[in-house]
């Protein structure tokens, strides 16, 4: 029999702050103020820093000003070559959005405002470590100084592609600049990373491995196995968790972001968490290296939220203007992180408005001549690798099947 | 089911249980004291055996999954290798399908050669994307640099009792995979020779162990006792290493009037199956699927006019539909009969109804005489 309820069941689904026309609204966001959040020892326990799951590492403040005990104090050299990097990504990423519009290629993936993530960590690592990005860590390759030309004649899957045309643009994959083949199946990367690491320890190996996934990728099995899997074998390995609040048109509530923080989901797992403001490129290069250095001793994995917003659309198949308002970027309240470097290293006396303008500038003309040299090869369909490399790399060796069907093709 | 091994008791005789229907403990062929060329062995021996020799000769090589460690595995196929080879090289691995494939797919980016254990076939489908997306397209994708020479082992196959999520046979939903090698051994010999071939093969193998056949080889006649592969050439086994190539078939019996296509336990009811039909049959057991051993197959069908096609897994998008097609595209005009499939039922797996789903060797011999006839 049917037990009567004191009132009618009702289901729940979670909605954003804001929709298209509504004024943002981040009052729902508790934000530490810089420099509030202590810093624990890299042999703290888990469980004895598990608030740390829940509050916001930040290091910059509103002048500008390094502050707290998160602050790397780094030199004016690196924090000039972390900007270059972030407005070499931007610069990039904008060139390449206009190829797509120019009808130049058929896919594009902008890291607008997320720039500090893949650009610090790709300088804390080495690139014989290994990461295992997702499609918005071009800044990894960027701040490694990987050739632009090779990431646009992937783009344009042309004669000179590195991966011979097989991927959709902007999926790179170079083991030299250690950047791991990127999947379009979210989250299958981050329990390979954790493989990779346990081999390195395995192997007695000094190497370690960083992985990324989005907010909502975090739903995947393959993310929460990743953890069950860091902590049992204690895996030298970075488990970023960048939220960006949006997950193509899904706010981060979709993926359970109301009721907890992301980097909370590692407290079951027994990992330690930090929660860092992403747009913060001190604050994520000192989480970083302190996660770094507790890999590298072999203590294990760290999960780290990395607190920030998807300022451009997921893709250049998607138009943001249809599920959110439309200035909300600019409303993020933890601004954007070239905007804040710059500011910091002015405030520093490291840098100025002209110095800006003209690295900005130099930028462009780095894309753009990079974009000369692959253009000159060729976009999309006006040149391409040859038909019958179509049947090389499925194995090591080609069998009959491959043999008769690529004589099918006639190649 | 048998995950249980046992020793013939006083309670067994008393049942009416004969000594060769009872499993027996499976002692590894590395524990003997001095071990000669060729050592008879079970299936579990030989896989042990070929597991236990690369990991001497390759430290990049290991092997982790349920209960694969300490234990050495429900069906003891690890068994004495973390005990041997240390805690590092054979371990114990969570619950998680997905995660042990994603590890080994990590490891073997990085170089290594890691040997992964999936409990049952059946239990292999939360790693199916990692296989699938990944595994099988690591090295297409990223042109090389980046490759997954990882080995998936898998007891897979009816005829235990195991009832639905025991006893399938997926073969097809891999095979159908770009990138992916399926591997299916019937014999102690194969089974060694051919797991070492698929550990040191650059590209992600798929092994599955017909593990009906893991104690003794079964011919499908369910009523009479199982023999024990002592008794078989096949199971004469070297201690030491070898290779069975991947991607060649073997005759496992010549013969002129039609040529049947089999794999894994279906192999052994197959044999049976000609005998009971009275048909010279040629039974060829592929032994790989993928790469497929084309021109054995051709030159077989094109002699005997016929072609018979037996597995245990459904019929339809069963492997023998690929069979089939391949045939009638390569020897069509060699064909004397339709081809036929026996197949397993397209129903799930039913625990009660085992020997009417289980293809078995009447059906087989049904199959052999109306093929004869021309059709049906």
């Amino acid at each position: 029999m049917k037990k009567p309820n004191t009132q009618p069941l009702s289901l729940r689904v979670p909605e954003p702050s804001g929709r298209p026309g509504d004024k943002p609204d981040f009052s729902h966001l508790k934000l530490d103020a810089p420099g509030a959040v202590d810093r624990p020892a890299v042999s703290t326990a888990p469980f004895d820093m598990r608030d740390h799951a829940f509050r916001l590492v930040r290091v910059l403040d509103d002048d500008g000003q390094a502050v707290g005990p998160w602050n790397p104090k780094l030199d004016a050299e690196t924090l000039r070559r972390g900007l270059k990097a972030m407005i070499l990504t931007r610069a990039f990423d904008d060139r390449m959005h206009r190829a797509h519009r120019q009808g130049k290629t058929s896919f594009y993936m902008k890291c607008t405002g997320e720039e500090a993530i893949a650009v610090a960590q790709g300088m804390i690592l080495s690139r014989e470590d290994m990461g295992f990005p997702t499609y918005r860590q071009q800044g990894l390759l960027i701040a490694r100084g990987y050739p632009l030309v090779d990431m646009m004649n992937q783009i344009y899957s042309n004669a000179a592609d590195p991966i011979k045309g097989r991927q959709l643009p902007i999926m790179y994959s170079s083991r030299e600049y250690g950047f791991f083949t990127i999947s379009g199946n979210l989250g299958t990367q981050v329990p390979q990373a954790v493989g990779w690491a346990m081999a390195s320890a395995y192997k007695g190996d000094d190497r370690i491995a960083i992985s990324w996934i989005g907010d909502g990728a975090t739903a995947e099995g393959d993310f929460h196995n990743a953890l069950t899997f860091a902590a049992v074998y204690r895996a030298p390995v970075i488990l970023n968790v960048v939220n960006n609040q949006w997950a193509i048109s899904s706010f981060m509530g979709i993926a359970g972001g109301l009721e907890t923080t992301f980097a909370s989901k590692a407290i079951g797992y027994g990992l330690p968490a930090l929660r860092v403001d992403g747009n913060d490129f001190l604050a994520v290069w000192a989480a970083t290296q302190w996660a770094e250095e507790r890999a590298r001793t072999n203590q294990g994995a760290t999960v780290i939220e990395l607190f920030t917003y998807r300022g451009a659309p997921h893709s250049t198949s998607d138009d943001p203007s249809r599920y959110r308002p439309g200035d909300e970027h600019e409303k993020w309240p933890l601004g954007d992180p070239i905007a804040r470097l710059k500011q910091h290293l002015i405030a520093l006396g490291e840098w100025s408005d002209a110095q800006q303008e003209a690295a900005e500038k130099e930028a462009v003309e780095q894309v753009r001549a990079a974009g000369r040299e692959s253009e000159a090869i060729g976009t999309l369909g006006q040149s391409r690798p040859s038909v019958k490399t179509m049947f090389e790399e499925v194995y090591a060796t080609e069998d009959w099947r491959l043999i008769e069907q690529r004589r099918e093709v006639g190649v | 089911m048998s995950e249980q091994q046992h020793t013939y008791t006083e309670a067994d005789r008393a049942d009416g249980v004969e000594p060769d229907m009872v499993d027996q403990n499976n002692a590894p062929a590395s524990d003997a004291p001095e071990s000669p060329a060729v050592a008879p062995m079970n299936m579990i021996q030989a896989l042990n055996s070929a597991l236990d020799v690369k990991m001497a000769e390759d430290p990049d090589v290991l092997s982790f999954g349920e209960d694969a460690g300490y234990f050495g595995g429900v069906f003891r196929v690890t068994d004495h290798l973390q005990k041997k080879h240390g805690l590092t090289r054979s371990f114990d691995a969570p619950i998680s399908e997905c995660g042990i494939v994603a590890a080994a797919i990590g490891m073997g980016a990085y170089g290594l050669r890691p040997v992964v254990e999936i409990q049952f076939a059946d239990y292999i489908y939360p790693a199916y994307d990692q296989i699938v997306s990944e595994a099988a397209k690591l090295r297409y994708r990223s042109a090389g640099m980046f490759t997954s020479p990882i080995t998936i082992r898998s007891p897979y196959g009816g005829g235990i009792f195991g009832g639905q999520t025991h006893s399938q046979s997926p073969e097809s939903l891999f095979t159908h995979i770009a990138g992916l090698k399926v591997v299916i051994p019937s014999n102690p010999y194969d089974a060694k020779g051919l797991l070492t071939a698929a550990i040191e093969d650059d590209d992600p193998v798929i092994f599955f162990e017909p593990k009906r056949l893991y104690n003794g080889p079964f011919d499908g006649w369910h009523e009479k006792p199982v023999s024990p592969w002592k008794a078989q050439e096949l199971a004469q086994v070297p201690t030491g290493k070898y290779l069975e190539p991947i991607g060649k078939a073997r005759v496992m019996k010549e013969g002129s009037d039609v040529t049947i296509l089999c794999y894994g336990t279906m192999v052994w009811v197959s044999l049976a199956g000609a005998e009971h039909a009275g048909v010279d049959a040629e039974v060829i057991d592929l032994r790989t699927l993928v790469p497929l051993d084309i021109e054995t197959i051709e030159a077989s069908v094109k002699k005997t006019g016929r072609c018979v096609i037996v597995h245990e897994a459904p019929k339809t998008s069963g492997f023998g539909a690929e069979l089939s097609a391949l045939v009638q595209e390569r020897c069509f005009y060699h064909l004397e009969a339709p081809i036929a499939r026996v197949t397993g039922w397209d129903t799930p797996y039913p625990h009660a109804f085992e020997w009417e789903y289980f293809p078995g060797p009447e059906r087989v011999a049904e199959a052999l005489k109306a093929t004869m006839k021309g059709g049906r």
